[in-house]
Parts: structure tokens; C-alpha cells; sequence
């Protein structure tokens, strides 16, 4: 099992999110999320005084799936979110040690999908 | 004879259609992402500073200076020989320059009720050079032909009471001229962009409602019955309205919602705005009933099917509201409300009706035109769009360097 998480641009969730659903994955955490990478962030200035390098809105990503998954999932996530410019987000990839479904107290790769 | 009543009441009027620009501005504001509110809120703001002071340095010569044809000249340029004394042709118990700055407010909110159509991906710099040129050449010479001493639609007897035609058919056909010019926003064919804080639009919408009392009944331009009659004919025609949408939610999709009973007040406080001191109380509840029928159509199916992307819907509340509006004057404007009138179809005088349907006619074709032609012409000097990558990333951080709120302190 691996823990999927990808940083993206915000107005990218709507194409990743139909990648996803094109090869089944259907389960996902969105969440709003603050970062930046070689993008830099941008200028702010408030009555005048300037904050360089502010953070920049992202979207964050959280997707657990089991290993014949890991592929089509990734794929999906690049297709959806690559625009070929700075900013285009980052996936990682993590070993995923357990999953429980509460409804149920399934575990394992039964509990992912 | 200057009358202290009057007076009083129109500066009053005067100050609550000011509050109307900034509540235009939560009313829309509230409608776009949260990545654009600012950009709105500055587009409102910015409008209500550059144009009081256009106004006072010549827009309201051109406006309202009598008599050239297509419009008023500069002859009242700084205000000269616009003084404290009453000028009759306009309001004979008023000082001139309270009738100038009531109508100034009008001038101010006109422009802005444009920014719904092309809201979340137009330069700022490009937007103050299309306000400062649309308000002088379309706004200027339509408020010009239909309240103008000398204006030819005021010459040929068209009724509107508060600005059906010179307010919202005018900015709302020139919502629809720039939202096919600057084309749709990205990336909205899968994910229409839902409203981003409906409080806002909710407290936006008061703040019209309220401020229309000062546009409707203020337009008497004196406190007297017919003030009355207009104040209590808006408030009515945008309860029905408000009512009519939600209703047609109700049985359309299921549910009523607020943003629906919004809408609808807002499309009847429209409606009303040219018949308001023409018609009676009757009359008003059926305006406001179709009002909402009429733009709930114009919004909620044409508009999909036609594919332009009218962001906040200008032209589909503000337009197709005010047509009907103008027409339902023709259809129901008596006498016995104002003898300084005249008498609709339904009281006998189809002619009316017909010179309703010119000015509307005449309003549509202009301002269609005239701001089609502007937008080219700014669009031939810079680029009036953002490009693709401010789009997405918003206009308050990229035509503004800040943002509304916080994420993390």
C-alpha cells in the first residue's frame, strides 16, 4: 500500500480529479494549502510595505492506494496538472502501513479500495 | 424657491445611492472566486473616485448642459454656472448642484453594475481607461438624450422614471458587448465557479435594496406623493421578485435558495426603477412577479445555451430587467399616478407603448456599438485581458499585490 500525496495548482483540481475518476481512483482528501517551491511566491504590499516571497496557494493532495494503483494514479495526477511551467506542483510517494476502514475494522488493501 | 424638504430629501437620496456602489461591489464581490474579491471591491471603489471627479470637471455638462443633440457639451465644464440656486428645466425647488451631485451617483453606479460581465480577468489598467471612455461616450450622451433638456428622447415623451434605459439597459447590453469581446473566462466549461462568500452577496444585496429607496424615490426630486409612490412601488416590486425566483427555484430545482431570492430582488428593484413613479401598487407586484421569470430565463437557460460567459450576470439581470421594465412602463404608466406622465397601453395610449420600444431600441444599438468600438480601441493600445497565468492565479495578487484574507498568520 503507498500513501500518494501531490501539491498542485488550485485551478488544476478539476482536470486531476477527472484523470482520477477516468482510471478509478475514487477516493481522495483535498485540502487548501500554502507553499512554494522554485515558483517563489509573490510580491505583497500592504499601505506600502512590501512582502516578498509570500507563500502561494496550492492544493494538497492525499490519495492511498495499493500497489497496482501507484502507476495509473501518478500518471493521472501528471496528466491532469502539468502545464510545463514553475509551479506545476510535486507528487510523493510513502510506504503506507496500515488502513482501517472505522465503518467496518476492515484492514489492509481491503480498507483502500 | 429653494424648499428645505426637498432639498433635504434629495441629499439624503444622494448619499444612499452612493452606498449602492459599494454594495454592487459585496454583491458581486461575493459572486466571484476568492482569488479575485479584491479586484472587484477595487473596481466598484476606484469607480466611485474617478468619476465623482469626472462628474464635477464635465461629465455632467455633457450630461445635462442644454441642448446639442448628441449631447451636452462643455459648456458646465468645472461646474461653471452650476450653482446653488434652483435650475428649473431640472428641479425648480432644489439648488442646481443637488440635483448635479444626485445624479452624479447614478453616473458613478451605471459603469459599475459593466464589471459583472467581464469580472475575473480584466487588466486594471485597461479597466480605468474603459470607465473613464465608456462613461463619456455612451453613458454621457444616453443620460443626455433621455433626461436632457434638448435630448431627442426626451423630446419624444419616453418615460423612465429612474434610469430603465440610461442605467441598466445602457450598462447592461454593454455587459453583454464586453463579455463576448473579451471572451470566457479559463478553464470555467467543467467547473462553474461557485460563489465564494454568499454572505457578502446577501449583504450586498440589502445595501442595493436600501440605497434603491434613495434612487427610486430620490428621482421624484422632491419630498412630496409622488416620492411616496415611487418608494412604496420599489420596495413592493423587489419583495415580488424576490418572492417570484425563489418560487421558481422551488418548483424548477427542487429547492429555494438564497442567492435565487437575491437575484430576484435585485431583478425587481431593476424592473421597477423606470415605471416607479408612473405606475401603482398593482401593477408593481405583476413587474416584479415577471421580472424574475424573464431574467431567471435569460440566466439560467439562454445564456448556457448561447455559451458567452456574462460572469455575474449584468446583462441577464440588469438588461433583459430593464427592457421589460421600460415596456412595462408603456404597458402600465397612468396618469392618475403622475399627470406629469401620460397613460400606458392599458390605459388607453398604445403610442406609448411604441415610444418605450424606440428608446429601448435606440439604447440597446448604441451602447452595443459604442462599447464594442471602445474596447477594440484599448484593446488595439494594450491587451485589456490578463494573460493565462494571472487568470489562474487571481487578480487581487496579480493586479493588486494583496489579498483578502489570510490563510496562516
Amino acid at each position: 500500500m503507498k500513501l500518494i500525496i501531490a501539491i498542485i495548482q488550485p485551478d488544476k483540481l478539476e482536470e486531476v480529479k477527472e484523470e482520477l475518476y477516468r482510471v478509478e481512483v475514487n477516493l481522495i482528501t483535498v485540502s487548501e494549502v500554502l507553499g512554494h517551491g522554485r515558483q517563489k511566491g509573490v510580491t505583497e504590499i500592504y499601505r506600502g510595505a512590501k512582502e516578498s516571497g509570500n507563500l502561494l496557494r496550492k492544493v494538497r493532495l492525499e490519495i492511498a492506494v495499493n500497489e497496482n494503483f501507484v502507476e495509473p494514479t501518478v500518471n493521472a495526477i501528471i496528466k491532469g496538472a502539468k502545464t510545463g511551467e514553475t509551479g506545476d506542483g510535486k507528487i510523493f510517494i510513502l510506504d503506507l502501513k496500515e488502513c482501517i476502514r472505522i465503518r467496518t475494522e476492515e484492514r489492509g488493501s481491503l480498507a483502500i479500495g | 424657491m429653494i424648499n428645505a424638504g426637498d432639498t433635504a430629501w434629495v441629499l439624503i437620496s444622494a448619499a444612499l445611492v452612493m452606498l449602492m456602489t459599494p454594495g454592487l461591489a459585496f454583491f458581486y464581490g461575493g459572486m466571484v472566486r476568492k482569488k479575485n474579491v479584491l479586484s472587484v471591491l477595487m473596481q466598484c471603489f476606484i469607480v466611485l473616485c474617478l468619476l465623482s471627479v469626472q462628474w464635477v470637471l464635465y461629465g455632467y455638462s455633457i450630461s445635462f448642459a442644454p441642448g446639442e443633440g448628441f449631447w451636452g457639451g462643455f459648456k458646465w465644464f468645472g461646474l461653471n454656472g452650476v450653482g446653488l440656486e434652483p435650475y428649473s428645466d431640472y428641479a425648480a425647488t432644489i439648488p442646481h448642484q443637488a440635483f448635479m451631485i444626485f445624479q452624479a451617483m447614478f453616473a458613478i453606479i451605471t459603469p459599475a453594475l459593466i464589471i459583472g460581465a467581464f469580472a475575473e480577468r480584466m487588466k486594471f489598467s485597461a479597466f480605468l481607461i474603459f470607465i473613464l471612455l465608456w462613461s463619456t461616450f455612451v453613458y454621457g450622451p444616453v443620460c443626455h438624450w433621455v433626461w436632457g433638456v434638448g435630448g431627442w428622447l426626451r423630446k419624444l415623451g419616453a418615460l423612465d422614471f429612474a434610469g430603465g434605459t440610461v442605467v441598466h439597459i445602457n450598462a447592461g447590453i454593454a455587459a453583454l458587448a464586453t463579455a463576448l469581446v473579451i471572451g470566457k473566462r479559463k478553464n470555467i466549461e467543467k467547473n462553474i465557479p461557485a460563489p465564494h462568500n454568499m454572505s457578502f452577496v446577501v449583504l450586498g444585496t440589502a445595501l442595493l435594496w436600501f440605497g434603491w429607496f434613495g434612487f427610486n424615490a430620490g428621482s421624484a426630486l422632491a419630498a412630496n406623493g409622488l416620492a411616496v409612490n415611487a418608494f412604496v412601488v420599489t420596495n413592493t416590486a423587489a419583495a415580488a421578485a424576490g418572492l417570484s425566483w425563489a418560487f421558481i427555484e422551488w418548483i424548477r430545482n427542487g429547492k429555494p435558495t438564497i442567492f435565487g431570492a437575491a437575484s430576484g430582488a435585485v431583478a425587481g428593484l431593476v424592473a421597477i426603477t423606470p415605471a416607479a413613479g408612473f405606475v401603482s401598487v398593482i401593477p408593481a407586484i405583476l413587474i416584479g412577479i415577471l421580472v424574475s421569470v424573464f431574467c431567471f430565463i435569460s440566466v439560467g437557460i439562454v445564456k448556457p445555451r448561447m455559451g458567452y460567459d456574462d460572469a455575474l450576470d449584468a446583462f441577464g439581470v440588469h438588461c433583459i430587467g430593464g427592457i421589460w421594465g421600460a415596456l412595462a412602463t408603456g404597458l402600465f404608466a397612468s396618469k392618475a399616478v403622475n399627470s406629469a406622465g401620460a397613460d400606458g397601453l392599458f390605459f388607453g395610449n398604445p403610442k406609448q407603448f411604441i415610444i418605450q420600444l424606440a428608446a429601448v431600441g435606440a439604447t440597446l444599438i448604441y451602447s452595443f456599438v459604442a462599447t464594442t468600438i471602445i474596447y477594440k480601441v484599448i484593446d488595439l493600445i494594450m491587451v485589456v485581458r490578463v494573460n493565462e497565468k494571472e487568470e489562474a492565479m487571481g487578480l487581487d495578487l496579480t493586479q493588486h499585490h494583496e489579498r483578502a484574507c489570510t490563510v496562516l498568520e
